[in-house]
């Protein structure tokens, strides 16, 4: 009987299965397996794995921290829209950098070192926010109140963007940054 | 115990119509259908502001209307029409009564007073342009969450009335040993349904309350891991209900059995098994939660959700081989699919969705949902990409498929435009499937989804996305143009043929009132005569070979991604 009648054979479940049914799932199967074992496989041997670190945190703590950073390492000035002066930090390489994410802008613009590692804090203030570096194309959700540790390292020096794609609010799309990365000094 | 007896028997397909479940079966297709032509409204201008050569809407509007966009289709259309398919599956292929009439139709009044309450939370107040996925923190109208949670009691309790229905049949005895394997898909489905709609409760109703100033706050994180356990659970629901609307379409056209009813049914059966904790794959790149967590429920404890869709790819073109070979169509490999009914648009949309489903949805849903991958696809186009290759190539094109049967089934009338018809799957098939391929590229750029303006006019520290993403923008424009007209082919032929089309008369043709509900008592078991649910073994070799090439690219394109990985910055 066809698939919209009962079964034309009540001990359907005794029927042996077709070779070439089952062997499509013998083969699906172990593809699934590879699937699945891709990715402990890339934590162990593969480099670009998303930290596991991340801490409950309260804007007004996150805020301070990132002041504290701007004030010691602040280079200079970039105009953002509307005329905005955003601060631009050169901090130690192999240290702590912050980044706010805020309705609507990322504060405050980094310069970092092609070859050297960072930890990169990044929170939000208000709303969720979508961290997306461009054109490396890294994707990273950021949360109110967690406080996410990445240990990044810039490849190229170049000049790169930041914007916001997780959507948030009527000016989500002018939320845009640069992220600067130097030569090894 | 009074007992409504109406039945009717369809004088062409011989499937028994129990009257209550019918109307029922009608009103949630046609409403289903209304809210198909309002998102494809609001469809046309979503593509046509993303496409920024025209930018049609200023940023406001835009979200406005993505945000209806997403209800609509993904919710409203989608459900409606699925409810349609439960009572179907339940009442008239079992050929039983629908169990609580009454009740249903409180369901589907309140489904549809939830939906127009959203509705009016998004366009009328305009207050709540927060996405279908309105994640919290950030809040919409109050009434836009109780439009959503009123709908999803509505569809709770169609999920009930089907449970019963399958204790009617069963208890009276209309069919004989286990339901139809269609049947058991839906039943699938419908469990799955529950599992969801309890997760959207546990989200949804916090949020209400947060919303009217109840509860103080709420989580995000939280927020995200309990909304998608409803919102990626709902889709097992479509993939459950478009697989038996695949198996169904199949059996309808070309009388086709199960290969093995065993290996389709555990297929099914690893759908509940091993969705409920699939939330994980949305939260690939949020903090707070651990790599061990992610990688276990990504991989629906070892795929094997995947590994099911992997079965009924293979099993449904299989068994139609199976049964064109039995007719003689036994040259070759592939002369079964050459000489299929091309021409008949249940066929035509049933195998596009198939092929368009497994390529571009599978595949892709694959990638995204890989811990790794996912960084250098998260909220990119990439994602919409994805799912319109399954939800809507699949499951739209799959459900836009059985209209054509239920048409003169269900309405009794004829497919008016029957050369629109013939052409609309394809149509919509070529369209949705350059659409998705191109958004898929545009999101291996980089260019977000959700987003007004990814030129960022007038931005000093704005990003320029490259000359190729800007022509994959454009082709995908088309593609959901070309969409959009075969969506527009859809409605014309359903709506007129549904309201004006020639009605069908059939001399003789009667409401049975009496005992029609129920069969002779059961045989005793059949003897075993003849093995394999479909007694052709080993002749589905053309859908094996189908098959391979499916192996093959899914391999070849999972490993172009990972290479792609490998060049970005070092990250841990
Ligand atoms: C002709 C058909 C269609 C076209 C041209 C179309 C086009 C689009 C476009 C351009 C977007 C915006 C992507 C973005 O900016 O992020 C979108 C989003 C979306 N579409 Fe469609 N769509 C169509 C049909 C459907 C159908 C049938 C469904 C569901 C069954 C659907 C579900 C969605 C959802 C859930 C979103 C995401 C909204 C969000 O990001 O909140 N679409 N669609
Ligand atoms: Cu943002
Ligand atoms: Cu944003």
């Amino acid at each position: 009987m066809s698939a919209i009648q009962p079964p034309a054979n009540r001990l359907w479940w005794k029927e042996p299965i077709e070779r070439i049914e089952i062997t499509w799932v013998l083969i699906a199967f172990v593809w699934s397996m590879v699937l699945f074992f891709m990715m402990p496989y890339w934590h162990v041997f593969g480099s670009q794995n998303l930290a596991n670190e991340a801490y409950k945190n309260t804007p007004e703590k996150f805020t301070a921290k990132t002041q504290e950073m701007v004030d010691k390492y602040k280079v200079r000035e970039e105009t953002g829209l509307n005329d905005q002066k955003i601060p631009v930090v050169h901090p130690p390489a192999g240290g702590d950098v912050y980044l706010i994410a805020r309705l609507w802008q990322w504060w405050p613009i980094l310069e970092l070192e092609a070859g050297q590692t960072y930890r990169l804090h990044l929170m939000s203030m208000d709303w969720l926010h979508g961290f997306s570096l461009q054109p490396e194309n890294i994707n990273i959700e950021v949360h109110p109140n967690y406080e996410h540790v990445l240990t990044v390292q810039p490849t190229k020096a170049g000049t790169y963007s930041i914007i916001c794609n997780e959507y948030c609010g009527l000016n989500h799309h002018t939320m845009a940054s640069r992220l600067f990365v130097t030569e090894k000094k | 115990m009074a007992v409504n007896r109406m039945f009717r028997t369809c004088p062409t397909t011989g499937l028994k119509f129990h009257q209550p479940a019918e109307a029922l079966i009608r009103w949630n297709a046609v409403v289903g259908v209304v809210f198909l032509l309002v998102g494809g409204i609001l469809a046309l201008l979503v593509t046509l502001t993303r496409w920024q050569a025209v930018h049609l809407l200023p940023p406001d509007m835009f979200y406005m209307v993505l945000t209806g966009h997403g209800l609509n289709m993904l919710v409203f259309w989608i459900i409606f029409f699925e409810i349609a398919v439960l009572y179907f599956a339940g009442s008239t292929l079992l050929g039983c009564r629908l169990a609580t009439p009454k009740v249903a139709w409180a369901g589907f009044w309140l489904m549809v007073i939830g939906g127009l309450m959203n509705n009016y939370a998004v366009f009328i107040r305009g207050d709540s342009s927060v996405m279908f996925t309105s994640y919290a923190p950030m809040g919409a109208h109050w009434s836009f969450y109780l439009g959503l949670i009123l709908f999803a009691v509505g569809a709770l309790i169609a999920c009930f009335v089907f449970f019963g229905t399958l204790a009617v049949g069963k208890a009276e005895r209309t069919y004989n040993g286990s339901v139809p394997l269609v049947t058991f898909g839906a039943v699938t489905a419908a469990i799955i349904a529950v599992f969801t709609i309890a997760s959207g409760a546990i989200i949804l109703i916090p949020t209400f309350g947060w919303s009217i100033g109840m509860v103080p706050s709420i989580d995000s994180l939280m927020y995200r891991q309990i909304w998608w356990a409803f919102g990626h659970s709902s889709q097992q629901i479509n993939v459950s209900a478009h697989v038996a609307v695949w198996y169904a379409v199949a059996a309808i056209v070309f009388g086709a059995k199960p290969m093995s009813e065993k290996v389709s049914r555990t297929a099914f059966l690893l759908y509940i098994l091993f969705i409920t904790l699939a939330s994980a794959h949305h939260l690939l790149a949020d903090p707070g939660l651990t790599s061990k967590w992610k990688i276990l429920n990504t991989s629906y404890f070892l795929y094997l959700a995947v590994l099911a869709s992997m079965v009924h790819g293979l099993t449904v073109p299989g068994s139609i081989e199976v049964a064109q070979r039995a007719k003689g169509f036994n040259r070759g490999l592939f002369e079964w699919l050459r000489k299929a009914p091309w021409g008949n648009p249940a066929f035509s949309g049933v195998f596009i969705s198939l092929i368009g489903f497994g390529f571009l949805g599978g595949i892709s849903g694959v990638i995204l949902g890989t811990e790794q991958l996912n960084l250098i696809m998260h909220n990119t186009l990439y994602v919409p990409g994805h799912f319109h290759a399954t939800v809507v190539l699949g499951t739209s094109l799959a459900f836009m498929a059985i209209t054509y049967f239920l048409i003169p089934v269900l309405f009794r009338r004829e497919l008016a435009f029957p050369g629109v018809a013939k052409w609309q799957p394809y149509v919509f098939g070529l369209g949705m499937a350059i659409f998705s391929l191109f958004m898929m590229g545009a999101g291996t750029l980089g260019v977000p989804r959700r987003h007004w303006d990814v030129s960022f006019s007038g931005n000093p520290l704005g990003f320029e996305f490259p000359g190729t993403a800007w022509l994959m923008i454009g082709l995908l424009a088309i593609g959901g143009l070309l969409a959009i007209v075969g969506g527009a082919m859809y409605l014309l032929v359903t709506v007129y043929s549904v309201f004006l089309g020639k009605k069908i008369e059939t001399p003789g043709f009667q409401h049975v009132t009496a005992k029609a509900g129920m069969a002779a008592p059961a045989p005793a078991a059949a003897p075993l005569t003849g093995y394999g649910s479909s007694g052709h073994a080993a002749s589905a070799s053309g859908t094996f070979v189908l098959a391979m090439v499916f192996l093959v690219s899914f391999v070849l394109y999972y490993f172009i991604n990972w290479k792609y990985l490998s060049t970005v910055w070092p990250l841990r």
